[in-house]
């Protein structure tokens, strides 16, 4: 819209003329940063296999972006790493046994349909990674549900995961250590819930994002879990399974898919977590988080509306 | 409604770099030539009373004040009067301007005299003819905040020594180097208005000024020193009025009309130098810093006298600049060339390397929410960029882009670079236009 003139020898604009020094790609880079202790723990406990998937999903989002721009005759984008943003967290939702076919499609799709078809970054009003993860179980439905053995377990076999015990399914229910180490089955990066309080920790740290989303996200989970079942194991259990932590912390606090107020954020995190536990209770599909996230960023423009701050000193005419 | 339940003002930390906290104000020598604009003000241009050629001295009236919202124009050195000529001002409108060549001699005009000041009217009238406008940055003429009506309505005098703008300690000197002036004028104003308190709202970075003032005035219980957590924009009206009185001055209001009369701590000092000498306003103190200085000063200049002098006088650029600014670089506004003049209201020049003279390059919006969490008056930026790219007036008046201060914690904050404040002043122009064509069509 507006550039800098240069009237003789000097530049003239608008004021401010310093700014903090944050940038989007800045802002990408310590999403990504904070998102690397679940990715190591997700090869640790998975295997190679997983830094694959996760290598594969982050490689082919770059591609579909760039071609993409080239084919639409856009300036390239890469560059300001949220595709590689959407990667990560879209490889991280899968299991480490997933096809590489299916992941690629599943992660041209999150690129390309839900944020290039819409005008890139800052104009899609879904999730990429969660509509495409939500797109994959229903057209990859057999590889999704497919579950890669815990390599790290004494018995490297692969067992199903702690939701799909919780609601019925043969197997054991891992002790509370292990789900908090990961160890147990499920998507490669939302096992480790130590890992994925550490990137949360992170981006506390440098205010990427507020405590608001995944406190009261997981807030809602654990009590309304608690009331329905009336035990607090049962609760906890429900907080460390599922994709519940690496959605909270990693997809429910997406800055352009999400609420901006405080107020809309907590608004949108506590529509997060009554869907969550009420697809997981009643749903067909055992995990919900996916599901509640695309359902809640519909209701993104609404909630901005509804939470509007009331400009200071406005008189109604 | 206690102090203690209001809610906060959001702001923002921007860095201090108040270099220049330290150094005393020092007087530069008469420059060669001086060009005084007579709109330094809000308001009515000032009229020109002097012809090419008439010999002038300091202090002596060169142009009259052309209305109630107007004020005055002295001149600042003794010399000849060149020529009155149209320039191009920083906002690129243009202005007749007199030009002054300076004999060196710095002669005060002999008519000046104290004025006689025994009530709050003779105090706005004395201020009239002193020139004297808001020094903070505004330049909205001093008198008419004085001229008040039913003196019932001043229910506390609020002064201005913020000064949360990065760089910029010309106000935090005139509380050091003149806190004189700055006490019995604020004796002097509280005399006439008997406000329930007169507040000194000074941000908490510039413990010096804070505990001087507050040694000068422990014995008078209607003066409260109240430092303020350095959060831009504490200085803004609106935002130090609700911080110190707990007041919301309404859209479209006066800080009057919710009982404040707030005034920069400059601009005190001013007038009670006025009232005490007699001498106009014709010297302004300006910090001069920014990376391309050689050696950054408070230097007290003549009104008039061109940035180029005042840099020069500073040892000159150490590097090549690539921006100057009158003003902090929040809301300053950037000078074209080194032949511009300081202004009355100008509190500061700064010049600043080609490095970071560099704007950064705009991106897309990523609904990060900073804007709208850190805008000082709770507005909604994204919103308002929607619908100023739909020129839509009506949403650009349901958002209250009116009430934006364009103090820039927006811009400052964005990590997309958008042009917010930019934006925000065309969306006014436009929001103007479609009031008017909603008049029109009323009627």
């Amino acid at each position: 819209m507006m550039e800098q003139t240069d009237s003789g020898k000097f530049i003239v604009s608008v004021s401010p003329h310093i700014n903090s020094g944050r940038t989007t790609r800045g802002i990408m880079l310590d999403v990504i940063i904070a998102l690397l202790p679940a990715l190591i723990a997700g090869c640790v406990i998975f295997g190679l296999r997983a830094l694959l998937v996760v290598c594969v999903c982050v490689a082919s989002c770059l591609v579909g972006e760039t071609l993409f721009n080239l084919a639409t005759k856009r300036p390239q984008t890469a560059g300001d790493l949220s595709a590689v943003v959407t990667g990560l967290i879209l490889g991280m939702n899968l299991p480490a046994s997933v096809g590489i076919y299916p992941a690629i499609v599943g992660s041209l799709f999150a690129i390309v349909v839900v944020k290039c078809l819409f005008g890139g970054l800052g104009k899609n009003f879904a999730n990429p990674a969660a509509t495409a993860r939500v797109f994959m179980l229903i057209a990859f439905t057999e590889t999704m549900s497919s579950t890669a053995a815990i390599r790290i377990a004494a018995d490297a076999v692969a067992s199903p995961t702690p939701l799909a015990v919780l609601e019925g399914a043969e197997g054991k229910l891992p002790s509370i250590v292990d789900m908090l180490l990961g160890l147990r089955g499920g998507a490669i990066g939302e096992t480790c819930a130590v890992a994925l309080l550490l990137g949360f920790l992170y981006l506390l740290i440098r205010r990427v994002i507020t405590l608001h989303t995944p406190v009261v996200y997981v807030g809602v989970v654990f009590l309304l879990s608690w009331a329905l079942d009336g035990s607090v194991t049962q609760a906890l259990y429900q907080v460390l399974s599922g994709g519940l932590l690496i959605g909270a912390i990693f997809m429910a606090t997406d800055y352009v898919t999400t609420p901006t107020t405080n107020l809309g954020k907590c608004i949108f995190a506590l529509g997060c977590g009554l869907l969550t536990v009420l697809i997981r209770r009643l749903g067909a599909y055992p995990e919900g988080v996916s599901f509640s996230i695309l359902l809640m960023n519909l209701f993104t423009g609404f909630i901005d509306k509804a939470s509007a701050k009331k400009p200071l000193g406005e008189v109604k005419a | 409604m206690a102090k203690s339940f209001l809610k906060a003002l959001t702001g923002v930390h921007v860095p201090h770099r108040k270099n220049t906290a330290l150094m005393e104000a020092v007087r530069m020598p008469a420059p060669a030539e001086v060009v005084i604009p007579t709109v330094m003000h809000i308001g009515a241009p000032a009229k020109p009373v002097v012809k090419p050629g008439q010999k002038v001295k300091v202090g002596e009236l060169i142009a009259e004040s052309g209305g109630f919202i107007s004020a005055p124009v002295h001149a600042s050195v003794s010399g000849t009067v060149k020529k009155i000529e149209d320039i191009v001002l920083s906002n690129g409108r243009m202005a007749p301007a007199v030009f002054i060549e300076s004999d060196g001699e710095m002669a005060p005009f002999e008519g000046i005299a104290p004025p006689k000041v025994d009530t709050l009217a003779d105090l706005a009238d004395a201020v009239r003819q002193s020139g004297i406008v808001g020094l903070g940055g505004a330049g909205f003429p001093t008198s008419v905040k004085l001229a008040i009506k039913d003196i019932e309505q001043a229910e506390y005098f609020v002064i201005n020594g913020a000064e949360c703008e990065p760089y910029i300690t010309s106000d935090t000197r005139t509380m050091l180097d003149y806190t004189d002036y700055v006490v019995r004028g604020a004796r002097r104003i509280a005399d006439y208005l008997k406000p329930k308190a007169v507040y000194i709202g000074i941000e908490n970075n510039k413990p010096k000024s804070i505990l001087a003032l507050r040694e000068r005035f422990k014995d008078d219980r209607r003066v409260i020193v109240k430092a303020l957590p350095p959060m831009y924009p504490q200085g803004g009206e609106k935002v130090l009025i609700y911080n110190t009185t707990g007041r919301i001055v309404p859209e479209g209001k006066l800080p009057l009309d919710v009982g404040v009369v707030i005034m920069n701590v400059t601009t005190l000092a001013n007038i009670e130098m006025y009232i005490e000498t007699g001498m106009p306003l014709v010297e302004k103190l300006v910090t001069v810093d920014g990376s391309a200085v050689a050696e950054p000063k408070n230097v007290l200049v003549p009104i008039g006298t061109k940035v180029g002098d005042v840099f020069e006088f500073c040892g000159g650029f150490k590097e090549e600049p690539g921006k100057l600014l009158y003003g902090g670089p929040m809301m300053g506004t950037a000078v074209p060339d080194l032949d511009a003049p300081i202004l009355k209201n100008t509190n500061a020049i700064l010049a600043f390397n080609r490095h970071d003279s560099e704007l950064q390059k705009e991106t897309p919006c990523i609904r990060c929410g900073n804007c709208v969490n850190h805008c000082p008056m709770r507005l909604n930026p994204p919103a308002i960029a929607k619908a100023f790219n739909f020129k839509d007036g009506e949403k650009l008046y349901k958002y209250r882009v009116n009430l934006c201060m364009e103090c820039g914690a927006c811009s400052f904050v964005c990590p997309a670079h958008q042009p917010i404040v930019q934006r925000h002043k065309l969306a006014k122009l436009m929001l103007r236009e479609w009031q008017n064509s909603v008049k029109e069509e009323k009627e």
